[in-house]
């Protein structure tokens, strides 16, 4: 599994929607904006993790492909989501991450809103360059960082509350393989 | 464009070279590669041309330039941030001309492979560079690449589609190769994807280009794939008003195997696919699939390994295209949606794009606002696609649809994460389909798994 990056991560344990310091919500429900960064057109993780959500309780508002930044500015004004998720696997999520979280944060109705990231974000995949991609995401607003996680990395982060910090053993493509992943774990939702 | 003389462009036929290889028993082999830095891509090119196998190179561009973000690209060079592709707006022209100078030519045809439902300034590009082969098309680079409306993609297509072919006065012959046979990369039922890259073809004829190619993505099930590429055929035959187009295959779209092992027996398959099916060109995949993008060397171990499988099923089939049903049920559905469609309008841009508003076309799980999205798609027990729900596609005016009933299945996200994972999880069993390709082409040297997090 891999372990999310966490804004705070000496915070102890995650605490409700919406804390400050941005621990995952521990009772589910209410609404999630689910989107990507405005370059990435991959939706077959919106579909699946939208899936995902809404069996772990939450409603979903899904933006879909190439989410322009002012698009989901709106769309969390207007929702007011517990939790907004964005996905990229194109490899550009690192960069357009960075751009996209200060412009959110910038409206100050959107400062303390959780907000994480996750997917494949960058083009190539040394171990040094997800740490300090990682730290910078975080710097630049996200509450939670999950470098080329697993859906069921994102199953977890919502459900069980884990400690943030724990070490990230396996690249999780091979794990959501061995496993089998999703197939066996959604029958506990 | 610009009244200033414009370089000849040299005869380049993309079609013409790759039907001439074909016919003398090559399968043409192609990567997908692209490079932000002009000195890898040369060096990706130059590697490609000397491959032990039968190559046409690739430019594949970057996303930004795909959507035209001039701020994130200007910001990505300027930084150095590594880009997901070649900028070739971005890049000088001399600075492009000068990476591909003394690689292309007549024996090493270049094509432009981008994924923009606005792409004139990467037509304008090409055009000025003298590159005159690309791909695309109004559906296939509209719907899976974003969310631009298709009425505009479909404006787009036809204005740059025109403008490509202009090409012609140059002493070049304009080449589009349509990707509807990929559309989102996977579960999509066989007879949309060939009616698609047969709309596309036709859609590129009736805006002057003249040398077209039609693709298929290979899919789930070997048999379903070889009726699919005898349906795609027969439909270009009966209805392209000209012989220059020829078939293209992609190796597997969606969620690649992740076992090295399982990578190069998913292209084994797909070589046997075109051998079998007599497919001229096949796009290769390789071992870097799941994780990131691929290396200069692991292409050229894919593409070498893939005109191997491909040279070994030919020695075993010898040549011999194998036979299936003309008549089978990808042709029945294929050519029932694309009669719809054509019985729309005589102008096949705004035929496409009624099609898209009635459901007569409709991609399952296609999030783009102009997909009706009430389609749905699975994988049956024999491993063939099937449509769950067919929606509004028009199947009674022409096929049965055979095994159309519209079988609701409630998704969850178990069941299509099984059906995404199918092919993966085939390919990297101990043992799985391709199995005697295997034993018979000596596997290149396996590299490590890639470095872990
Ligand atoms: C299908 C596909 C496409 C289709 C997409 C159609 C569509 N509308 O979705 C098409 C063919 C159009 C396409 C296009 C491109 N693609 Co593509 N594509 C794929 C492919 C084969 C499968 C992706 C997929 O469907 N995944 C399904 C989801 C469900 O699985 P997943 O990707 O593993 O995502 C999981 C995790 O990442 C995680 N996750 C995702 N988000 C989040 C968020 C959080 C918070 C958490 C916890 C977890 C999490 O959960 C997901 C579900 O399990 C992959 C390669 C592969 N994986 O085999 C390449 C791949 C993603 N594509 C890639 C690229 C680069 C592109 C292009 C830019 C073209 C190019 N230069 O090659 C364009 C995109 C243009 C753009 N503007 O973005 C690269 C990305 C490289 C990188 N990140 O370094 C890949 C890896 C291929 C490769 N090896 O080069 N692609």
């Amino acid at each position: 599994m891999t372990a999310p990056a966490r804004r705070d991560a000496h915070e102890p344990t995650p605490s409700g929607p919406g804390a400050p310091g941005g621990g995952a919500p521990a009772t589910p429900g209410g609404t999630v904006v689910l989107g990507t960064v405005p370059s990435d057109s991959h939706t077959w993780n919106l579909v699946l993790l939208q899936l995902l959500l809404e069996e772990c309780g939450f409603e979903v508002v899904n933006l879909g492909p190439c989410v322009p930044e002012e698009l989901l500015v709106e769309e969390c004004l207007r929702h007011r989501p517990e939790l907004v998720v964005i996905s990229s696997i194109n490899g550009h999520g690192y960069a357009d991450g960075l751009r996209l979280a200060p412009r959110v944060r910038a409206r100050p109705e959107l400062a303390e809103l959780s907000m994480i990231i996750g997917g494949k974000l960058g083009v190539g995949g040394e171990a040094a360059d997800r740490e300090r991609g990682s730290r910078a995401l975080l710097e630049a607003g996200f509450d939670a960082v999950f470098f080329d996680a697993a859906a069921a990395d994102l199953r977890r982060y919502l459900l069980s509350g884990e400690r943030p910090g724990e070490a990230a053993a396996a690249p999780a493509l091979e794990e959501e393989y061995a496993r089998g992943e999703l197939a066996g774990a959604s029958s506990a939702s | 464009m610009t009244e200033a003389p414009l370089p000849a462009v040299g005869a380049v036929d993309f079609d013409a070279f790759v039907r001439r290889r074909a016919s003398a028993g090559a399968l043409v082999v192609q990567p997908r590669m692209g490079f932000m830095d002009p000195e890898a891509m040369r060096a990706g090119l130059a590697a490609t041309r000397a491959a032990d196998a039968t190559t046409v190179g690739t430019l594949t561009l970057d996303s930004y330039t795909r959507l035209r973000d001039e701020a994130a690209l200007a910001t990505a060079l300027a930084e150095g941030r590594p880009l997901n592709g070649y900028p070739l707006t971005t890049h000088p022209p001399e600075v492009t001309a000068r990476m591909l100078a003394g690689l292309r030519g007549p024996d090493f045809p270049v094509q432009v492979r981008h994924g923009s439902a606005v792409p004139r300034h990467i037509f304008e590009s090409m055009i000025g560079l003298g590159l005159s082969a690309s791909e695309g098309g109004p559906i296939s680079y509209c719907l899976p690449y974003g969310r631009t409306p298709l009425a505009q993609s479909v404006r787009n297509w036809a204005d740059s589609t025109r403008l490509f072919a202009t090409l012609r006065e140059r002493g070049a012959q304009p080449h589009l190769e349509s990707f509807g046979g990929c559309l989102l990369g996977q579960l999509c039922p066989p007879s949309l994807l060939v009616a698609v890259s047969v709309l596309e073809a036709l859609f590129f004829h009736q805006h002057g280009v003249r040398s077209v190619s039609v693709s298929y993505a290979q899919q789930t099930n070997a048999t379903q794939d070889r009726e699919a590429v005898a349906a795609l055929r027969r439909l270009c035959a009966e209805l392209l008003p000209e012989p220059s187009w020829h078939v293209v295959i992609y190796a597997y779209m969606g969620l690649y195997p992740v076992t090295p092992r399982g990578a190069y027996r998913m292209l084994a398959s797909a070589a046997e696919l075109a051998v079998r099916s007599g497919a001229e060109r096949l796009i290769v995949k390789t071992v870097a699939e799941s994780m990131r993008i691929p290396t200069v060397e692991e292409n050229v171990a894919a593409l070498e390994f893939a005109a191997a499988a491909a040279d070994t099923v030919r020695g075993w089939t010898g040549g011999e295209v194998a036979e299936v049903d003309a008549d089978n049920e990808v042709y029945r559905e294929a050519a029932a949606l694309v009669d719809a469609v054509r019985d729309l309008h005589p102008d096949l841009g705004t035929a496409l794009a009624e099609a898209f508003t009635k459901g007569y076309l409709d991609i399952p799980y296609c999030l783009h606002p102009d997909n009706q999205g009430r389609t749905r798609s699975y994988i049956d027990e024999e491993g063939r696609l099937r449509w769950a729900d067919s929606g509004d596609l028009p199947f009674g005016r022409g096929g049965d649809g055979g095994g159309l009933a519209g079988r609701a299945r409630t998704v969850t996200s178990a069941a299509l994460h099984a059906d995404l994972h199918h092919v993966r999880y085939a390919y990297d069993a101990d043992e799985g389909p391709a199995d005697d390709i295997l034993a018979a082409v000596a596997l290149p040297a396996l590299p490590a798994l890639p470095p872990g997090p």
